[in-house]
């Protein structure tokens, strides 16, 4: 299989408008024969589910949550990127362009990264004509602010909850299509399978979770937008019920699964507290600005940390990285966190956390400002870690929180499986190898917004015979999906899912999570198979599948992680290099920093399923880098 | 910690509920009540009982998903979500009761798992602005004074939890409501639309069979947002003058010679 | 789209009657009617402060001013039977609201799981309590004072003065006028704020201001009502 991204020719600042030009049109009396199908109501899948409906296809949207407005990109705190220039800085479409480039450490594809670039202007328009209320300077203009350590004032927000302000524009646009009656959404709905009819996507299986009951879905293209795989961490910043199934199932059937390993840990989350704890929170990585990062310098010190003398505090960051201190970027921080507490330097009951020492800002600069800085982050602190930040040094430690991986798209973000479209967090994205900060939802809502409710439009041109969920392949599928949900519910053996989540989760953080090695990726990819042994022997599952079964809806997520987790372990050590968040002792400089091999792996590697128990297939896409040179990242 | 748990158990929506008493051991103070949940689910898979459904989602307060009435208050005692109540919150050895929303628009599926699809209709009725998918004005072509879009936003906080219906003697939906159309009508994209909307919003919440508000307040003193009783006074406001069919403010109304 | 096009058809009473808000909005302005009732009501007792005056008392000739107000241009008691028209419709109004309210609310939540009280008032959780107090007082007040139907002291038609005096010597009804005036005390305290922000006259700046004084006329109405009872009572006013 060699993989065709499909970029058009032509210079960098004209693909997407000769693409747009040149792609085929429904008319729009047409439009109602046709059915997409969209998986994930997040940003991209909202997004994109009210943007068909509007242009008048008729849109099924599907999302397991109760309703639409709950998916995990409400959770989004910081803000959304755009090239507006606004504060006339001199930002551009190029600017954000190579500043997203070099941000994934030169790991995505260029063509897709300038439009991204160029849509987000768009982007801002859009989410403010909907009413959402973006924060605003006093002459009733839109503000602006910095974030991750970009040189411009680009990011847009709404106070501390610019994705809940997002999605539930992009919500309230769904929820208008379906009063005028062009989409329905399906809530508390999984999708199990993806059903193929020669070779191209023309439907779903999904399963009602309230009554049980196994539903035929059948359209002319399926859109995924399902979200991103951190869980398969166990602890992540992601939602408890985010999950890899749906793009998991596109996988099993056809669709290629690209650079799996690429998963973004972030710095400065919440530690965990003890062994029952379901879920890690993050703290914006401003308070780093302010906040002095350290551990003891005895392993077995026992003093609280106020009572510890300067001279026993190891400013690990500060001594490490002289000129960027306590602000390396996400990957740096989390690594060095997590060497130290390797070396048994970290504090807190679990030994897995640093301090983030605020005593000097405060005594520098006074608790007032402090306090209006970061007066929030603070509180959200103290309600969870129940300890006082302006007394006694937070605790903080790396959580997973993002993958850059996801299904392989083209230019047209469609997967290797014809008509079957991956977008937002669910595609292998623009962000290469390391995402920058307020991008996620700028790639979301450029997904579903502008780019696939055309490339739909254009698949949707090519003359097919009409399906429906009679057709045999519905059948098959369906039996497929009974099949695995009978095995799952005849394990019978005593053991509760999360269990083995659990167990999969400190396997995958410690050998494939802030830095991986070959010895330590192979014993990963050995306890893995012992793991899904235990799994399909001892699962117990409650009830039975004729009624919501919150057990059985989770086994068959853990099932879908525990093999993507074996095939992000075989990413990661094929690419033997060091890129953006994936760090490989083996290569490393020799003061400790992150080495590309741009010769052999300036690729996006894209997996084949291969068949139960088969090796998958790699596939290399060769990136180039014409727009921007390739450069390496130094912060010494 | 060890706690004494009165668990709501109703198998489906058309069956009769009951409590079931489930003695909770072993459990962390740092856990929180979900996860305390997640924990003896655990254990009752573990030794062949049957697991507590409950929602649950983001866990970080933000998502709306969780909806547990703990010891009679939605979402416990200390007016946050429930996945933010934490066991220290709670004295060891204590006897907890915990129940799904309790509302007659919000049917029980299972065990404390309700279904709040109300919630959309009343957003599907008029909880937007009609634009589509397209090319935009200039966002700063309609200045937008902060106070203005602080108003909005206090109101467009809301998570859609369902905690102030739950809080509600009378059931009411006003808050959520409110909040909504407040969120929408303050601000210059949603005038258009304003007088509809509020009619349409209105109309709708009365369909799902919410019971009207009396004004105690309890809905705002539940509210994991903190939102303001406020956007009640707002929605009578709105309602009034979009039943007296008043020009929106600022559009002289025309009449005919 | 649909269902709210075809409400539009609707009349505005109808439309009004038909949602929750509309009959919340009946039930505030009734309300606000007997409110204004109440308060001349109290103004014209007080008149009984006046005294006895040599068996012309001030409240006497009100009284009777109130029938022949508008005379000769109206017939005798006309106004006053307009008026009372307009109270007994605000009266059923209020009641009519109300009770469907109520019934709506008590469909909304199931029974058998009352909400537990977070920060419900005392005034706001008793206004049903209240107001069916007041219900049933109204009817012994008018049949006692107005209809005289209720002769548990002697009664005189015209003689406002003196029967109170008479009336008020009995301790039971000494209590149990002074016993409604606290329950519509309490009722007005959650009803007048409540009233405001059931017309959305309430807003974040002055909700402290409106509340303060719903709480104030409350207590002026409960203190200017009781206090001619107490007076007689307490032999402060003398006998005629």
């Amino acid at each position: 299989m060699t993989l065709d991204a499909r970029i058009p020719d032509g210079p960098i600042e004209q693909k997407w408008s000769a693409w747009l030009d040149a792609h085929a049109l429904v008319g729009p009396r047409n439009r109602a024969a046709h059915t997409v199908i969209v998986v994930g109501t997040g940003l991209a899948g909202a997004s994109a589910a009210a943007s068909l409906a509007a242009q008048g296809f008729r849109v099924k949207s599907f999302c397991f949550q109760d309703t639409a407005r709950r998916a995990h990109s409400i959770a989004a705190q910081g803000g959304i990127n755009a090239s507006k220039d606004f504060a006339n800085e001199g930002d551009s479409v190029r600017r954000l362009f190579v500043d997203t480039i070099k941000g994934g450490d030169f790991r995505a594809r260029e063509a897709n990264v300038w439009r991204l670039a160029e849509l987000s202007e768009n982007i801002v328009d859009q989410a403010v004509a909907q009413g959402v209320p973006f924060n605003r300077e006093y002459g009733g203009a839109l503000a602006t602010r910095s974030f991750g350590g970009v040189l411009v004032q680009r990011t847009f927000y709404s106070r501390g909850q610019t994705g809940q302000q997002l999605l539930l524009g992009a919500y309230s646009a769904l929820q208008q299509q379906v009063a005028q009656g062009m989409a329905q959404v399906y809530s508390r709905h999984e999708l199990l399978d993806v059903v193929l009819v020669d070779g191209e996507a023309r439907g779903i299986v999904a399963r009602d979770l309230v009554t049980g009951e196994l539903e035929r879905h059948a359209a002319d293209a399926v859109v995924l937008a399902s979200g991103g795989y951190c869980n398969v961490y166990y602890l992540s910043t992601n939602a408890k019920g985010s999950n890899v199934t749906a793009t998991w199932r596109a996988h099993r059937r056809g669709a290629l699964m690209a650079n799996p390993s690429f998963t973004q840990i972030h710095p400065t989350c919440i530690p965990q507290s003890g062994e029952y704890q379901s879920k890690l929170t993050l703290m914006s990585e401003s308070l780093r600005n302010d906040g002095r990062v350290w551990v003891p310098r005895d392993p077995d010190e026992q003093r609280p940390p106020n009572a510890i003398p300067e001279a026993e505090r190891l400013y690990f960051l500060e001594e490490r990285y002289p000129a960027y201190g306590n602000l390396v970027p996400r990957d740096v921080a989390s690594r060095a966190a997590k060497a130290v507490c390797d070396e048994r330097l970290g504090v807190g009951a679990t030994g897995r956390g640093v301090y983030l020492d605020f005593r000097d800002a405060i005594a520098e600069r006074g608790r007032a400002t402090i306090e209006g800085r970061y007066g929030n982050l603070f509180e959200m602190y103290q309600r969870i870690a129940d300890e006082d930040p302006y007394e006694v040094p937070m605790r903080i430690y790396p959580a997973p929180h993002y993958a850059m991986g996801g299904l392989w798209v083209d230019y047209e973000l469609q997967t290797t499986i014809p008509g079957l479209f991956a977008i937002g967090e669910a595609n292998f994205s623009d962000h290469g190898a390391n995402r920058l900060g307020a991008s996620a939802m700028m790639q979301c809502l450029a997904d579903g917004y502008f780019i696939v409710p055309h490339t739909v439009t254009h698949h949707l041109t090519k003359q097919r015979a009409p399906v429906d969920e009679s057709h045999p392949a519905f059948d098959a599928t369906v039996r497929d999906v009974q099949e695995r949900i009978d095995r799952l519910l005849a394990v019978g053996g005593t053991t509760a899912p999360q269990v083995f989540h659990r167990e999969l989760g400190n396997v995958m953080l410690d050998k494939c999570g802030m830095s991986r090695t070959e010895a330590g990726l192979c014993e990963a990819i050995t306890r893995i198979a012992e793991i899904r042994a235990a799994f399909w022997s001892d699962l117990r599952i409650d009830g039975d599948a004729g009624h919501l079964n919150q057990s059985l809806e989770y086994a068959g997520r853990v099932a879908d992680f525990i093999e993507l987790a074996d095939l992000m372990c075989l990413d990661a050590l094929r690419r033997a290099e060091s890129a953006g968040c994936h760090f490989r002792e083996e290569h490393q400089t020799e003061d400790g920093e992150p080495l590309r091999d741009d010769e052999r792996f300036a690729t996006v590697t894209a997996w084949e399923h291969s068949g139960e128990g088969a090796v998958p297939v790699a596939h290399d896409e060769a990136l180039e880098f014409s727009s921007v040179a390739l450069a390496t990242r130094s912060y010494k | 910690m060890r706690f004494r748990l009165e668990l709501w158990r109703q198998a489906d929506p058309g069956a009769d509920g009951r409590y079931e008493v489930v003695e909770a051991d072993g459990i962390d103070a740092e856990a929180s009540f979900l996860e305390m949940l997640d924990h003896v689910n655990e254990r009752r898979i573990a030794s062949g009982e049957d697991a507590i459904a409950f929602d649950s989602d983001c866990r970080e307060g933000i998502c709306g998903s969780c909806s547990l009435v703990i010891d009679g208050m939605p979402h416990g005692p200390r007016r946050v979500t429930s996945c933010q109540t934490f066991m220290r919150d709670f004295e060891d050895g204590q006897t907890i009761r915990v129940e799904p929303w309790r509302s007659n628009a919000f049917p029980v599926i299972r065990d404390l798992v309700t279904d709040r699809s109300a919630f959309d209709r009343i957003i599907e009725a008029g909880g937007y602005v009609s634009v589509t998918t397209g090319p935009q004005p200039n966002p700063n072509a309609m200045p937008i004074s902060p106070e203005t879009q602080e108003q909005a936003l206090d109101a467009a906080i809301c998570i859609g939890c369902g905690a102030c219906v739950a809080a509600c003697p009378n059931g009411a939906a006003m808050l959520f409501t409110g909040a909504k159309v407040t969120h929408l009508n303050v601000l210059p994209q949603g005038q258009p639309e304003r007088r509809w909307r509020t009619l349409a919003m209105v109309e709708q919440m009365d369909e799902e069979g919410f019971g009207g508000c009396t004004n105690h307040g309890e809905c705002s003193l539940a509210c994991p947002q903190g939102i303001s009783l406020d956007v009640i006074g707002m929605l009578n406001r709105e309602y009034r003058a979009a039943l007296r069919g008043k020009p929106v403010a600022g559009t002289p109304g025309m009449t005919a010679q | 789209m649909s269902t709210v096009e075809v409400a539009r058809g609707r009349s505005r009473p109808r439309e009004l009657w038909d949602s929750t808000i509309g009959k919340k909005i009946v039930a505030a302005l009734s309300g606000g009617v007997l409110v204004a009732y109440v308060v001349l009501h109290m103004l014209g007792n007080l008149t009984s402060l006046y005294g006895a005056g040599d068996g012309h008392a001030r409240v006497d000739r009100y009284a009777h001013w109130l029938r022949t107000f508008g005379e000769p241009l109206l017939p005798y008691a006309s106004v006053l039977w307009a008026v009372r028209a307009l109270l007994l419709a605000a009266l059923g109004l209020h009641v009519a609201a109300v009770v469907s309210l109520r019934r709506r609310s008590l469909a909304a939540r199931p029974r058998a799981h009352r909400a537990k009280r977070i920060g419900r008032s005392l005034s706001s959780r008793t206004m049903l309590l209240s107001g069916l107090l007041l219900l049933a007082f109204v009817v012994f007040h008018i049949l006692q004072f107005t209809t005289l139907t209720i002769d548990v002291t002697p009664l005189r038609e015209g003689a406002v003065y003196a029967n109170l005096a008479e009336a008020f010597q009995t301790w039971y009804l000494v209590l149990l006028y002074v016993a409604a005036v606290v329950a519509l005390g309490f009722h007005l305290r959650h009803a007048l704020w409540s009233a405001t922000q059931t017309l959305g006259v309430d807003r974040p700046g002055r909700n402290q201001a409106i509340r303060r004084g719903a709480t104030a006329l409350a207590l002026v109405v409960a203190v200017g009502f009781a206090v001619i009872p107490i007076a007689f009572w307490t032999g402060v006013l003398p006998q005629p």
